[in-house]
């Protein structure tokens, strides 16, 4: 699932930051993220995994890192099943 | 204009039927009264006289900018909601002949208009940022403005506290992140003793601007998390939810980015404001105090008539 985040990052023009140089761990604000890429890396996900993050979820915490991302889209997914 | 319960709307007959405001048709956009007026005139002076000691630029802009500037700002992915451009008329005889028999015939006219290069400006600042930019490189130790425009926001209201088209004043502070926190921080506390001193009920809140959409939530929880926004709030149309009448920002880098507001070394400047709603303002006083200005409580009159 992280790589199909990963790609998505890559794939985004926004962004001033090459996702490769980051672990799953850093913190994607620190690297540069700005809020409106922020949207624009939510939007992209739940298109890609077919999902809608509730509106608890859409903070800052749950975008600061590959690894946060991760962890949301799965529990949305657990939730779903 | 008692204190007690009422809804937005009560309020806002009471204005009408006190010659406070006058209805235009519009929800959201009033003829104001000579009293009303002065009120706002000695505001105005009582903020710029609290403001001299920092010797501000002082800019009064027009309600209308460059829509161009507005596209580049970033307004409209925050708020395309509240946006407003003007359209006019740009066609020849045969398509004025054209606009004129669609109107005769209650049909929507409006399409044989074009974009201007203007837009309703949204906020006092935005016209600012391209004309400092415009100046060269921002000195050390920062740049301060104070500003004046008429402002647009499209959200027809019959809360008289929401205007479509209202005043707004605004000190902007342009420098390194800890020069302008530190001239958010004296507002925060000037602000509030200022509206005390006007015997207004009032607290500081952590707030949110209203951004668009379900992005605009993230931009909102973003905001709240990074305490970029506080709004002072007093009491205008309802006691449960008070009115925003000033409001203490901090955009970070964000206009230094987007308009390239750099030092001589060419680091990103930071900038914060401070916004005043002048016809909340002025509600508020008329609210809490009355509708006659002679009856305000004598200290309320000493501030702002006497000084």
């Amino acid at each position: 699932m992280i790589n199909r985040i990963r790609a998505l990052f890559a794939r985004n023009e926004a962004l001033s930051f090459n996702i490769e140089t980051l672990s799953d761990h850093d913190n994607l604000y620190d690297a540069g993220m700005t809020s409106f890429a922020s949207v624009q890396i939510m939007l992209a996900i739940e298109e890609e995994f077919d999902t809608e993050f509730p509106e608890e979820m859409l903070t800052r915490r749950t975008f600061a890192s590959l690894a946060n991302i991760a962890e949301a889209v799965s529990k949305l997914a657990r939730q779903a099943v | 204009m008692d204190t007690g319960t009422f809804t937005s709307k009560d309020l806002l007959d009471k204005l009408f039927d006190n010659g406070i405001l006058f209805e235009t048709g519009v929800d959201g956009l009033y003829g104001r009264s000579g009293m009303f007026e002065e009120v706002i005139e000695r505001f105005e002076r009582l903020v710029t006289r609290l403001g001299a000691v920092d010797k501000p630029t002082r800019i009064h802009f027009p309600p209308g900018m460059s829509r161009a500037t507005l596209e580049k700002s970033g307004y409209m992915k925050s708020f395309p909601q509240l946006a407003g451009c003007v359209h006019s008329f740009m066609g020849g005889e045969r398509d004025h002949a054209k606009l004129l028999g669609m109107m005769d015939a209650g049909q929507d006219w409006t399409e044989l208009q074009q974009p201007t290069e203007l837009a309703l400006t949204p906020a006092a600042c935005y016209p600012l940022y391209p004309t400092v930019a415009a100046r060269g490189p921002v000195p050390m130790d920062g740049l301060l403005f104070e500003l004046s425009s008429y402002c647009f926001r499209h959200e027809p209201s019959q809360d008289p506290a929401r205007m479509q088209l209202f005043r707004m004043r605004e000190f902007v502070c342009i420098g390194t992140a800890d020069h302008v926190h530190a001239f958010r921080q004296s507002w925060l506390e000037r602000g509030k003793a200022m509206v005390e001193s006007l015997e207004l009920p009032c607290e500081l809140d952590l707030a949110n601007d209203p951004f668009f959409g379900r992005g605009g939530k993230m931009l909102a929880n973003n905001q709240r998390d990074q305490g970029l926004k506080f709004e002072l709030l007093i009491p205008v149309s309802s006691q449960e939810k008070p009115t925003a009448c000033l409001s203490f920002n901090y955009h970070q880098d964000h206009f230094g980015q987007t308009w390239g507001l750099k030092f001589a070394d060419g680091s990103l400047c930071h900038s914060a404001c401070v916004g005043f709603g002048l016809e909340r303002v002025a509600l508020a006083l008329f609210r809490h105090h009355g509708p006659d200005v002679n009856a305000w409580p004598p200290a309320v009159r000493a501030v702002l008539w006497d000084a």
